[in-house]
């Protein structure tokens, strides 16, 4: 068995080598970095050229290798097979457990000198630093910081009704007759397994607390699982279950935010990637449209997820040398700044001027402080931060199920609980 | 002594020898399809082997060699998941295979009665094979969606109360899967028994028509049952075209609503590709091959048998 799969393994690297040196063209005698990411959207890509053209100044080829499409999946199976045949790129855009799990292979490098040399151990909040510096190594530099319990709220709906924002779930759930009947749908939702997640963990957040959502989600204990928390977290989803429309399963989250846009409908609960497309319609932040965090029950909180590049290993010096300078130009106060301008998030950096951003931004990120210091921030489950992603599939699984059928908060708890322990 | 080696016993053997141009000729086609069969045994056999080894093994992110046994294939049966993958399967394989077949069938029979202008209708009914699942499904999703499709097309011409809303509804959602199959594969089902058709005896035809045979009873007692080669053909394609089907559930419905019209194939790739669960993706693999085999095992076996 030992030959098989020595022979096997090495017909694998085989082909994938030679298709590698296939598409590889372009002879490398300076400093270069190829940097493989989905980042393909009009924002997200202006976002990364941000960082490119701070990369192109400082003298070091970039090697663009984007992959588009699935929200990363199909990036990560092409990060799967360069790995089996030992040449994976220099730099890579993954997200939370992933880089931890490269880690652990022994495949990531670092850029300690460069973190050292610039001060982000001072610079980066702690919630940023539990994904990108791994056992003591950064291994990974942060771009920017999503937070994911966000509603996106129609001003011309809340003024159609003559309503405040909702502070509490009761008020959240009081707005919902008011809509329907001046014809307004009260919840615009894309029903996409993953959607219906970022919904779950914004809900089991604002529902349960902070420490609830660590335990159930981070530390995945059995008894918070199966606690009445958790039944009271499903009620609520079975409440913005009753408010989105028969036409919603399968919508994408993009025309889920159209619908706010133009007043169709009155709130989106859904990461703060969604502001690109209210900025694209030409809408204001605070005059046309309104960024909340979803109510919290318990304490205050803030669900976040860290974009990064991570370095994998590259014994070439050459490489090595694009990778620090691709860190630092990342770290660079200007380039967050503008990468964050375009991309809609908040920039990981926790000492820079916000003024250039919007007010929505600028909430976020004082949030985000806020948070951090009070130990309340807590990593997206959906965004495989919390937990790895075969925990995270199985969840989905549970909750997608749960959200579009009738079965009782009981059931759908139970049922979140099983799939979970189950694939643990 | 030397003088001996010219002797006839020694030249009569060099005559039996094939001489280098024979032997060329005769190595020629081995040579030419060794490259081939090569890569087959590589690439098809060894990758079997390959995954049929990970389904015993702890592989989650990349392939490891940990044995575990069974152990993959317990957590399998113990998914609710693949639960919901399998029966889709039965109720989605067993209704694309009837409805191709009847469908395929009606059309070959309606085809064959020399109509005029066959030449023309015959592609049309061929050229969504020639489409790709993808295309399909894309087209079928906007088609059937309730908001822009059909469902919103007749409330605009009147027919308020027409309702047509399968594909967002999680008990209908498969259905909606097996109509743009069927649309997209019976085409091709027709050209193959259109083939067997025209490869019927038209004299037996005669004879049965000068007995005084029905139209009915001539295709019910001579036609179809002469066509069973096409029908075990027709059934071989469908049910390995259906146990493979990924690309046009991933099209048209994305597994949803919820995961109500997740098949094994994209189970598999979810559980190899996205949720490192290698594992577990390897041993859905392994179900499905052994699916097929149980399949193409019996029809492959009636006939090799035939043929001698």
């Amino acid at each position: 068995m030992k030959i098989f799969k020595n022979t096997m393994s090495k017909i694998l690297v085989g082909t994938v080598t030679t298709s590698a040196l296939l598409s590889v063209h372009t002879a490398i005698a300076e400093p270069s970095v190829e940097v493989m990411h989905f980042w393909t959207s009009g924002g997200e890509a202006a976002a990364l050229s941000a960082v490119r053209q701070k990369v192109i100044e400082a003298g070091v080829e970039w090697e663009d290798a984007p992959v588009a499409g699935g929200g990363g999946d199909n990036a990560k199976t092409v990060l799967q097979a360069r790995i089996a045949a030992g040449n994976p790129p220099t730099a890579m855009l993954m997200l939370g457990q992933n880089i931890i799990d490269w880690s652990k292979e022994g495949l990531l490098g670092d850029v300690d000198a460069v973190a050292a040399a610039n001060g982000w151990d001072a610079a980066l909040p702690q919630a940023v630093k539990d994904f990108t510096k791994i056992e003591g190594h950064y291994v990974s530099a942060p771009t920017n910081v999503h937070r994911t319990d966000m509603i996106w709220a129609s001003k011309l709906a809340f003024d159609a009704i003559g309503a405040d924002f909702p502070k509490t779930w009761t008020e959240f759930n009081a707005l919902a007759p008011k809509f329907l009947e001046a014809g307004i749908l009260p919840l615009a939702h894309g029903g996409q397994a993953w959607q219906e997640v970022y919904m779950f963990e914004a809900v089991a957040l604002g529902v349960g607390g902070a420490d609830f959502y660590k335990s159930a989600l981070v530390e995945l204990k059995e008894e918070s699982l199966r606690s009445d928390t958790m039944v009271a977290v499903f009620k609520q989803l079975a409440e913005l279950r009753a408010m989105v429309d028969e036409n919603a399963p399968g919508r994408d989250w993009n025309l889920a935010t159209a619908m706010v846009i133009n007043g169709q409908a009155a709130m989106q609960i859904m990461g703060d990637w969604a502001k690109g497309e209210f900025t694209n319609a030409g809408l204001a932040a605070g005059d046309d449209f309104a960024c909340i965090p979803v109510p919290k029950k318990v304490g205050d909180g803030f669900v976040y997820l860290v974009n990064s590049l991570s370095f994998f290993d590259q014994k070439d010096a050459d490489r090595k040398a694009g990778q620090e300078t691709l860190a630092a130009a990342i770290m660079d106060p200007a380039v967050q700044i503008s990468f964050n301008q375009s991309k809609g998030a908040i920039p990981a950096r926790k000492d820079l001027d916000l003024s250039a951003l919007d007010s929505c931004a600028q909430a976020t990120a004082s949030d985000l402080a806020e948070t951090d210091l009070a130990g309340q921030a807590v990593p997206t489950f959906a965004g495989t931060h919390a937990a790895p992603a075969a925990i995270v599939g199985a969840a989905t699984d549970a909750i997608t199920e749960f959200f579009n059928s009738d079965v009782s908060a009981e059931e759908g708890a139970a049922l979140l609980a099983e799939s979970i322990l189950l694939a643990l | 002594m030397t003088m001996q080696i010219t002797d006839p016993a020694v030249r009569r053997s060099a005559a039996t020898k094939p001489d280098f141009r024979t032997r060329l000729q005769s190595w020629i086609p081995k040579l030419v399809l060794s490259p081939s069969l090569a890569l087959i045994i590589v690439f098809v056999y060894g990758f079997i082997f390959f995954s049929v080894y990970l389904s015993f093994t702890d592989s989650r992110i990349l392939p490891s060699y940990g044995w575990v046994g069974f152990e993959n294939y317990d957590k399998l049966f113990r998914l609710r998941h693949w639960d919901i993958a399998v029966s889709n399967l039965v109720v989605f394989s067993s209704l694309y295979i009837i409805f191709c077949t009847v469908i395929g069938l009606l059309l070959a029979i309606f085809l064959d009665q020399k109509i005029r202008g066959e030449s023309i209708l015959r592609p049309i009914y061929l050229y969504p094979m020639a489409l790709s699942f993808i295309v399909t499904g894309t087209a079928w999703k906007w088609f059937l969606d309730p908001g822009i499709g059909l469902e919103h097309t007749m409330h605009l011409w009147g027919w308020e109360s027409f309702s047509f809303d399968w594909i967002k509804n999680r008990d209908f959602a498969i259905y909606t899967v097996v109509l743009a199959a069927v649309w997209q594969s019976s085409g091709f089902v027709m050209a193959m028994f259109l083939a067997g058709l025209r490869g019927i005896d038209n004299e037996m035809l005669k004879a049965a028509q000068m007995d005084g045979a029905s139209n009915f009873q001539l295709y019910r007692r001579i036609i179809i049952p002469q066509l069973r080669p096409a029908f075990l053909s027709a059934f071989v394609i469908l049910s390995h075209l259906a146990i493979k089907s990924y690309d046009l559930v991933v099209a048209l419905t994305g597994g949803g609503p919820g995961r109500a019209t997740e098949v094994p194939a994209t189970f598999m790739y979810s559980y190899t590709f996205t949720r490192n669960q290698m594992g577990i993706g390897a041993s859905s693999a392994v179900i499905m091959l052994l699916t097929i085999v149980a399949i193409m095992v019996p029809y492959l076996y009636s006939e090799l048998r035939e043929k001698k």
